[in-house]
């Protein structure tokens, strides 16, 4: 199955298209994002003033629809300010670096399958690549810059450590992301997302490999700087973070961004983990559910759920701490993603090279898991009482010239009184904080 | 044989019209790019016009028909290392200001030494693939992704393996430099909670009075009774003498109001 998908830089089914059909394609892609963004900052609002008890945007358009139209066209009216201290090329070059990405990493995006427009054959993707997924990890990571350097650009202090909080995010969940992904690769034969949506076709990614699609979900948070990971722009703390210098149509463009990403990484956990355009389970049982053009509603329907699932946590989760965030990323996700990796690759080089099928890998499997799981129970609960006895004989002997020159205490070890009353308590005094003066 | 090498050798050297168009929009771009790197004062702008000769050249790699290649390259060093630069420069400063004399002897002769080997290795490398010209098709066969991977995880596995060695050595090197033994147990957020309830007032101190007619840092703030807070006030300020009395901004108001000299 896969080596005719490789054996040509270009995925079968695609590039035949004449250039107004290809045209056509990016301009509806580009219509799809803005009209997408007005709409969702609509429903956000609507969404999180339902649970906080209010009623939200409703005055302009039917049910405020029109709201974000006219919050957008009201913004573009203001005052466009340059600080003076501003590195004014880069200044300018942020906004358009951080919008150009979003919007092109949508042309991989499968929204439906092969269709007739005006008598040529064609699927409802702008293109696809060998290699789609890491192209969107590419565009995305290019979208990092804007963010980088409108909070360098901006000459001042709240800014710049927005946007290098934000690259320490961007950077540390992009792992976790791309490790996610690759349990996908490994299922799908293929980096392809035309493919990868073809090889779920019996059965969805995200109940096939639920951690991948778990740490996915998580990751595409933080990816896309959205509560509770939105450190970057903590207002508590940054002020705005790294747009707080913005005014006016620059400051929309990133608005225009973030809610674009929100729609991209949405569409992109669609894509890899919900089946993407392919029907959910009871209509599936209608034969006509995967033709024409029915599938792009399944998919917009996914991809209105995600993005319900952004709105739901930002109205419910306050804003994580930044250290906590941080060891959340390096210490929880990525290792729990390592190793769920060694399992899939495990039982994926089970199935292929000895055959053995996937009920045999989830008994054998499972059952050496909880051996081990057991096994460390017992470990810990022998270590524990061993360190409990141990704790009572050894108190840790501290030698003041360690090495042949003075040093201080280790955590653990009693300082003798010294000459001049000093103590540990001195070294380290829990009650002296910040806002004593 | 000859038939398949001439064709393979037509297909190599053949370059399409969108290839071109390409490659003439890029090329130049990417030269003064990479000139300008050299040329721009601030350290940033260099870092970004490094960022955006690799662009180019991923953008050449994709029209060049290595997917794989132009993709990674981008996730790699544009996305990774670019950014990780432009982190250390942001943070740390670095301007066209900085010190131009040699710290360790022979330094730049040795940097030239290395540079003209490497420019050699370079020539040599590239060189001896222009001249065996074995075509994309060869390459290409069986896919693009799966024949790097074939070639990474067989023939080149040991340098590849090697090389991932040097970075994790270096990055274990990098944590080993960095690493401070802590001399106290770590104050966690609970313990600073408990002490704070342990001292006398679990509150924040107050603040210093600010009034209307002065940005009042030096002047403490009036307790309910009308008499002055003394903690509200720095206690660096108190031992300078610098405290100033909360009436003092009072004074002048009632003159201009009333003509009384107080």
């Amino acid at each position: 199955m896969t080596a005719t998908v490789w054996a040509s830089p270009l995925v079968k089914g695609f590039g035949a298209d004449p250039w107004w059909l290809v045209l056509g394609k990016a301009l509806f892609i580009f219509v799809f994002l803005v009209v997408m963004t007005l709409f969702t900052i609509w429903w956000e609002r609507r969404v999180v003033a339902r649970m906080q008890n209010r009623i939200g945007p409703n005055r302009v358009g039917p049910a405020g629809l029109l709201q974000s139209l006219a919050d957008g066209i009201k913004l573009a009216l203001k005052e466009d300010i340059i600080p003076k201290a501003a590195d004014k090329v880069v200044f300018v070059l942020a906004p358009i670096i951080s919008t150009i990405p979003a919007f092109m990493a949508f042309a991989v995006v499968p929204l439906g399958p092969r269709v007739s427009i005006a008598g040529h054959p064609t699927n409802l993707q702008v293109t696809d690549l060998p290699v789609a997924v890491l192209y969107i990890l590419a565009v995305a990571s290019v979208g990092i810059y804007g963010i980088v350097l409108a909070g360098w650009s901006s000459g001042s202090t709240y800014p710049l450590l927005g946007g290098l909080r934000s690259t320490a995010q961007l950077i540390s969940y992009e792992v976790a992301m791309g490790l996610s992904f690759v349990g996908v690769f490994l299922y799908a034969g293929s980096m392809s997302t035309s493919q990868i949506v073809a090889g779920q076709a019996n059965l969805w990614y995200c109940l096939l490999l639920a951690p991948s699609f778990v740490i996915y979900t998580i990751s595409m948070v933080g990816e896309t700087n959205r509560a509770p990971f939105d450190l970057p722009e903590a207002e508590g703390e940054l002020v705005g973070g790294f747009h707080t210098e913005y005014s006016s149509l620059k400051f929309a463009l990133f608005f225009l961004a973030e809610y674009v990403n929100m729609v991209t990484v949405s569409a992109l956990a669609t894509t890899l983990f919900l089946g993407g355009w392919r029907a959910p389970w009871p209509i599936s049982l209608w034969s006509g559910a995967n033709h024409d053009w029915w599938p792009m509603l399944w998919f917009l329907v996914k991809l209105m759920l995600f993005i319900f699932v952004f709105i739901w946590l930002r109205g419910t989760l306050p804003r994580l701490r930044y250290d906590q965030f941080m060891r959340f990323g390096w210490k929880v996700l990525i290792p729990v993603a390592l190793g769920w990796l060694l399992l899939v690759a495990t039982a994926r080089a089970l199935n292929n090279e000895y055959s053995v099928n996937r009920r045999d890998i989830l008994i054998w499997g499972g059952g050496a898991v909880l051996v081990v799981l057991l096994l460390s129970f017992v470990w810990d609960a022998v270590a524990s009482r061993r360190a409990a006895n141990d704790a009572d004989d050894a108190e840790a002997e501290f030698d003041p010239m360690a090495g042949g020159h003075p040093v201080p205490p280790l955590p653990g070890q009693n300082v003798p009184a010294l000459v001049g009353g000093m103590t540990t308590d001195h070294v380290h005094d829990p009650s002296r904080t910040e806002d004593d003066q | 044989m000859t038939a398949t090498t001439a064709l393979v050798n037509a297909a190599a050297t053949d370059t399409g019209t969108g290839e071109a168009v390409v490659f003439w929009l890029l090329g130049p771009l990417a030269v003064i790019a990479s000139a300008g790197m050299l040329l721009v004062k601030k350290a940033v702008h260099s870092a970004l016009l490094l960022a955006m000769t690799m662009l180019c050249l991923a953008m050449m790699y994709l029209a060049q028909d290595a997917p794989f290649l132009g993709v990674v390259q981008i996730v790699v060093y544009t996305g990774a290392v670019m950014m990780l630069f432009l982190f250390v420069l942001m943070l740390v400063g670095v301007d066209s200001a900085d010190s131009l004399v040699e710290t360790l002897r022979g330094q730049r002769v040795a940097a030239l030494l290395a540079a003209l080997g490497f420019a050699g290795l370079l020539i040599f490398g590239i060189g001896d693939v222009t001249t065996v010209n074995r075509g994309l098709d060869t390459a290409n066969q069986g896919g693009n992704v799966p024949g790097l991977a074939d070639l990474i995880f067989s023939r080149y596995v040991i340098a590849f393996e090697a090389t991932s060695a040097l970075l994790i050595t270096a990055a274990l090197g990098a944590m080993m430099l960095a690493h401070r033994e802590r001399t106290a147990e770590k104050v966690t957020q609970r313990d600073r909670s408990v002490a704070r309830f342990r001292r006398p007032h679990p509150s924040p101190l107050p603040g210093p009075g600010v009034y209307a007619r002065h940005n009042a840092v030096d002047t403490p703030a009036l307790l309910p009774d009308g008499t002055p807070s003394e903690v509200s006030v720095s206690r660096v300020l108190t031992a300078r003498g610098d405290v100033r009395p909360p009436s003092a901004g009072a004074l002048e108001l009632r003159d201009s109001e009333t003509g009384d000299v107080p």
